[in-house]
């Protein structure tokens, strides 16, 4: 069921590119924000970097989520989902592995260029691309509960951002620590352990509460 | 009356709203007295502080706020699990009546820590570990808040904003220590259950005092607002005829 999923969602993907890209453009685009707005002093901007793309990461992670399972709950395959004999679990899990490719693992590997633009010193991009790799799956499943709870409403980004961002607090602590303690030349492994326990957390139950949350929303709509 | 007994009855709106009159009344007497006694004990005859004078005071009003926060929350967790499991009626109504209590009590909690922090740290507001985590705390609630409004069929609502109460009540703790841990101005929990608080009985008495009548208030308003809730929800149910004509048959 899950490699069924992931084929599908993936397919679907890769023929809407620009959904894909979305994400990791507007990674870029910010970027350049910030450091045009913080003047461009390099000194300044190294020191905020690995805030400013984790922060980032975070916002375009949000912005892809809201159309995690909203195409899937118009045309109906949602409800026929859900009506399966089999559990959504491993459903729900393969349609949110396709999202953790996209603004996940891609955020992870790109990522560095973006902080590579504002400066960040080279020593502490495996930190950065490491901690990204083991929190980007906690945001995006924690994600899936808050997008499958708000899918289908009116207004739902701006909701969606309401609800997940408090949520999603403690993996853009222990990332941008983690960064900060490598610069330092202090070890980062312990945040790096918190990361991975989020995550691992998240994967074992954030699933079953987005299915939950997926059966409420479809029996209303 | 055993205590599954009362617990099943608990899921009932009736059984609950013949009930509960008296324990209002009385937990509404209680907060009074114990907020009185609390109030005028702490801020005209307990000590002043060595360090900080009188503006310490506000502590009187601070903790209790804060401690209710924090409890109104892990309420509403609760309530979610018993909506979630059990479908219980009476936990759908706590979720809808008790979110705007709890969010006021966060933004009471928030504002008299900045006012307390203005002479003491000098400063309004700091991102220190604890007023971040209940900062957090108060969009959680708004996030309830919003999703409620948002969502146009009132089961759906509710069912939807106790699966979120229960996400929120198993990620406060993992907020709590990952903030705390990132940076901490704040000074520790004046009460701990495990050792005897650093102050003297005369300043932390009062105090003890003020956070009991809280709760009772809790409890009262809680009970007002779920009354209301029912008589609003079966305005035209028999019982509420009978009980509007003063025949109460519990």
């Amino acid at each position: 069921m899950f490699a069924v999923q992931f084929r599908r969602d993936w397919l679907c993907l890769m023929r809407s590119r620009d959904e894909a890209v979305n994400p990791l453009v507007f990674l870029f685009l910010a970027t350049t924000l910030f450091a045009i707005a913080f003047g461009g002093d390099p000194r300044q901007l190294a020191e905020l970097a690995p805030a400013i793309v984790w922060a980032l990461v975070l916002l375009a992670n949000l912005l892809s989520l809201e159309a995690l399972f909203r195409r899937d709950l118009e045309d109906g395959t949602l409800e026929q989902l859900l009506l399966l004999a089999e559990p959504p679990f491993a459903a729900v899990l393969g349609k949110v592995a396709v999202q953790w490719c996209v603004s996940g693992a891609a955020m992870a590997v790109l990522a560095p260029v973006a902080a590579l633009l504002l400066n960040l010193p080279a020593a502490a991009l495996p930190a950065l691309m490491l901690g990204l790799l083991l929190g980007t799956p906690a945001l995006s499943l924690i994600g899936a509960v808050g997008a499958a709870l708000t899918v289908g409403l009116r207004g739902g980004g701006v909701l969606l951002a309401l609800l997940l961002l408090p949520l999603h607090l403690p993996v853009l602590v222990f990332g941008v620590s983690a960064v900060l303690d490598t610069m330092a030349g202090v070890g980062a492994a312990a945040q790096f352990y918190w990361l991975a326990a989020i995550s691992a957390a998240a994967l074992t139950l954030a699933p079953f509460a987005a299915t939950a949350a997926l059966r409420i929303s479809v029996e209303q709509s | 009356m055993t205590l599954k007994q009362f617990w099943h009855r608990l899921g009932s709106p009736k059984w609950f709203f013949h009930m509960s009159g008296p324990w209002q009344g009385a937990f509404a007497v209680l907060a009074v007295l114990l907020l009185l006694t609390g109030m005028t004990w702490g801020l005209a005859f307990a000590p002043p502080d060595y360090q900080q004078g009188n503006s310490f005071r506000i502590i009187y009003v601070h903790v209790p706020a804060a401690v209710l926060a924090q409890s109104v929350y892990l309420t509403l967790g609760v309530a979610g699990v018993l909506l979630l499991v059990w479908r219980m009626k009476m936990a759908q109504l706590v979720l809808e009546n008790l979110v705007g209590f709890g969010a006021w009590m966060t933004a009471l909690a928030l504002f008299t820590g900045a006012v307390w922090g203005k002479p003491t740290w000098g400063t309004w507001w700091v991102f220190d570990g604890r007023t971040t985590s209940t900062l957090v705390l108060l969009f959680l609630y708004f996030g309830l808040y919003a999703l409620r409004q948002a969502i146009p069929s009132r089961e759906a609502a509710g069912r939807a904003c106790a699966l979120l109460a229960v996400v929120g009540v198993i990620n406060i703790p993992v907020i709590k220590y990952s903030v705390e841990w990132w940076t901490t101005l704040h000074q520790g929990a004046t009460f701990k259950l495990t050792e005897a608080p650093a102050m003297p009985a005369s300043m932390w008495a009062p105090l003890l005092v003020n956070v009991l009548g809280a709760y009772c208030l809790f409890a009262a308003n809680l009970i007002a607002k779920l009354r209301t809730a029912i008589l609003r929800q079966e305005p035209g149910a028999a019982w509420v005829r009978d009980w509007a004509a003063g025949e109460v048959r519990p």
